[in-house]
């Protein structure tokens, strides 16, 4: 028996901004009601979370991690990941399959959902990989995976360049009806890039990456849609040519879903200038105009959803010479502060902030979550969002301190984070 | 007392952080060293008890040389190590064999590395001076500051000087310190090369793109001409040495289009026959080993201003 009291709850699919009590028992929303009204009988002597002051929202969900577990234990494991993910507000997390051994086995999933089970903080969604080893090759055992508990099916880090075989993988995830999560990307036009291309890649001097890497897999991605009718979302979107093919597969009706990455919503390739490591990422920090328009398309309903790409490392990965480093940013714990202050700066919306990191997630997935609904398991996030800190990654939960946000001020920190009622984060604690 | 003139940076990473009058600093500098390398005794006391570390990744005979040889003409200990000879072809990380290096407490570190911006991340790293020799596709300060020095000693200034850089300007760091210095102290730039090696927005760096040779050695004081690396044509920039010859090489032929008085440089080494024809390279225009001579003079004035930074900032601690 829980309350949550006096907090202003934000539920985007209720629609709901307004300061409520929310009732908890035996790990489910019982019910919410106004401030001043009765406590049910049953609720008389149970225990109080004070939220006044605080938003109360469905818990967070990123649907797009790297926990490194099995194989790169040294960068992350899932009970590192899964702490890193309860401090930074989420409850749920998706995680990639590019681990070692590769997610392309049922095995490896239920590895995946049985270690989480058994850290029992944050929720942990495997996805499966799409081609056997990441190779672009052979489908696999896309079934299995699912049954095993897999909820989309990503080579994710790497593209699947064969558009047949794309095509098949496409169909077959229809059959099963799985989504494809698609990393775009144009290995032959990439080349050695490792910054975007720009004035600035000129000047650094670093191999250039062009939107086009991008946008071209983005199209054919959509194409593909377009012939199998498979549910198709496109990762981490970093450039404005992309938006436009995804905002015209919408318009056409296909079933087509986007995310991005607060990284790419405040920084650009100027960053890269200093050659510091952590500014390194895939796809690379873009131009100005892709920023702005990156945060037009969160507003707008272009892109449905948040996700970190958190890609934690370690310092041998990140300690090196600019074009040697790995790819990747741990993002977890600064997620939720970065897009308070779009909501501070009124770009978007409380309530669009908390669609995009929690019901859309959970929508394009299938999975439970991402709303207050009555009867609904009591996945919550209490978010302070006066509070003012700096980031120290030294503090991170997430054994990766590769973060561009290193020394930045943020305001809003994840006060308390609820998975089925039960509290798996307090802030300073 | 030393009454060296004070310079503002402990390190050479690029022409990009330094201003025009830095710049001519090290050029004024380097003028005043030329004769040392006259002399009978070819040495100065200047930088008597410094320890300078050569630390060059990529192999490299020309600028190695001349750094080794200005080192020991300013009376520095320097040593010389190669990424086949050490540690690093064993698999140590940079950042390891930096703090190794440390540990033996040199002045200064000239390095030479195959990714662009690892100076940076060295002089982040450590307490030396570091002096980038060269940084993958990035910058090449030292080269850019000898042909500028060059260019001076013959046209007497650098202002409205007009130098055609041809060649593969993406992947080429000697053209990006150049178009930095060049268009900091005053010069007009032109590149020219296959579109596939013309860099994005390069116009911002304020030179002129010209895709005809005709056109960009018209008029031109200096034609400088890059050394095309061999491996472009297997990455697909171009098709084959002869095409390339016939529309970028600079030959007899192709330099009927330029002044009368033109002068011809190329940082080495040549690729003759490709990029430039022999008898272009031996001829009366070229300028090419008084570049080589005066690289020593230039990292001379270079190396003596940065341990002068140096000792400035011991006196103060």
């Amino acid at each position: 028996m829980l309350i949550i009291k006096g907090g202003r709850v934000i539920d985007p699919k209720s629609g709901t901004d307004r300061v409520m009590n929310i009732f908890i028992e035996k790990g489910k929303i019982f019910k919410l009601a106004a401030a001043r009204s009765q406590v049910p009988e049953q609720f008389e002597n149970a225990d109080v979370i004070d939220a006044s002051g605080k938003l109360v929202a469905p818990g967070l969900v990123d649907m797009h991690v790297h926990l490194r577990e099995p194989g790169h234990e040294h960068k992350e494991t899932i009970a590192s990941g899964c702490n890193a993910a309860a401090a930074g507000g989420f409850t749920t997390v998706v995680c990639m399959p590019n681990t070692e051994p590769v997610n392309d086995h049922p095995s490896v999933t239920d590895l995946m959902i049985s270690k989480a089970a058994e850290h029992g903080g944050a929720r942990v969604h495997p996805v499966g990989a799409i081609t056997i080893g990441l190779k672009g090759e052979a489908l696999s055992e896309m079934g299995g995976l699912k049954e095993a508990g897999a909820v989309a099916f990503s080579d994710d880090g790497r593209p699947v360049m064969n558009s047949g075989i794309m095509r098949h993988a496409m169909e077959y995830a229809r059959g099963l009806d799985m989504p494809i999560i698609s990393h775009c990307e144009d290995l032959n036009l990439k080349a050695k890039g490792v910054m975007n291309e720009s004035s600035n890649s000129t000047r650094f001097g670093l191999r250039p990456i062009p939107v086009q890497v991008e946008e071209i897999m983005v199209a054919r991605d959509i194409s593909l849609c377009e012939l199998t009718g498979a549910r198709l979302h496109i990762a981490h979107v970093s450039a404005e040519a992309s938006l436009r093919h995804i905002r015209a597969a919408k318009k056409r009706g296909l079933p087509v879903t986007a995310e991005t990455a607060p990284h790419y919503l405040f920084l650009t390739d100027e960053a890269v200038g200093t050659y510091d490591t952590s500014t390194k990422v895939n796809p690379p920090l873009r131009s100005n105009s892709d920023l702005a328009s990156l945060r037009k398309a969160i507003a707008d309903g272009t892109i449905d959803a948040i996700a970190t790409d958190h890609a934690p490392h370690s310092p041998v990965e990140k300690e090196v010479e600019y074009e040697v480093a790995a790819p990747g940013i741990s993002g977890l714990e600064t997620s939720l502060a970065l897009i308070l202050r779009l909501v501070d700066e009124g770009i978007i919306s409380i309530l669009r902030a908390i669609e995009l990191m929690s019901l859309n997630p959970c929508r394009i997935l299938g999975i439970s979550g991402g709303t207050l609904d009555e009867g609904a398991d009591a996945d919550i996030t209490i978010i302070d969002q006066d509070n003012k800190w700096i980031v120290d990654p030294s503090k991170f939960k997430s054994k990766g301190r590769n973060t561009p946000f290193s020394g930045h001020e943020m305001k809003g920190v994840a006060a308390v984070t609820l998975v089925r009622g039960r509290i798996i984060h307090r802030a300073g604690t | 007392m030393d009454r060296r003139p004070s310079f503002p940076h402990k390190h050479l990473l690029g022409i990009e952080q330094l201003t025009p009058d830095e710049i001519n600093l090290i050029l004024d500098t380097a003028y005043s060293f030329k004769e040392v390398s006259t002399r009978t005794i070819k040495k100065v006391p200047a930088m008597r008890g410094k320890t300078v570390i050569n630390l060059f990744y990529e192999p490299s005979t020309r600028t190695r040389t001349s750094f080794e040889i200005a080192e020991k003409r300013l009376s520095a200990d320097s040593i010389n190590i190669a990424v086949a000879s050490s540690a690093v072809a064993k698999g140590e990380s940079l950042k390891d064999t930096a703090k190794t290096l440390m540990a033996m407490n040199p002045d200064v570190i000239v390095l030479r590395h195959q990714h662009g911006g690892t100076p940076h991340f060295l002089a982040n790293m450590i307490d030396a001076s570091i002096v980038n020799a060269g940084d993958g596709i990035h910058e090449h300060p030292t080269q850019a500051l000898l042909d500028a020095f060059t260019i001076k000693e013959k046209k007497g200034q650098l202002k409205d000087i007009i130098v055609a850089i041809i060649g593969d300007i993406a992947h080429s760091r000697v053209a990006r310190s150049n178009i930095l210095s060049l268009t900091k102290l005053g010069a007009k730039v032109r590149i020219c090369g296959p579109m596939t090696m013309i860099p994005r927005d390069c116009e911002k760096m304020g030179v002129d793109v010209k895709t005809r040779l005709a056109d960009a050695i018209e008029d031109a004081d200096i034609i400088m001409m890059l050394r095309l690396q061999l491996e472009r044509q297997i990455e697909g920039l171009f098709p084959t040495l002869r095409e390339y010859n016939r529309l970028w090489g600079l030959t007899s032929q192709s330099l009927r289009h330029a002044k009368k008085d033109v002068l011809i440089m190329h940082p080495g080494p040549m690729n003759r026959g490709v990029e430039i024809d022999p008898e272009v390279a031996d001829g009366e225009h070229s300028l090419i080993l008084d570049q080589v001579e005066n690289g020593i003079a230039v990292r001379m004035a270079a190396l003596y201003l940065l341990s002068g930074s140096d000792q400035q900032e011991h006196e103060k601690s």
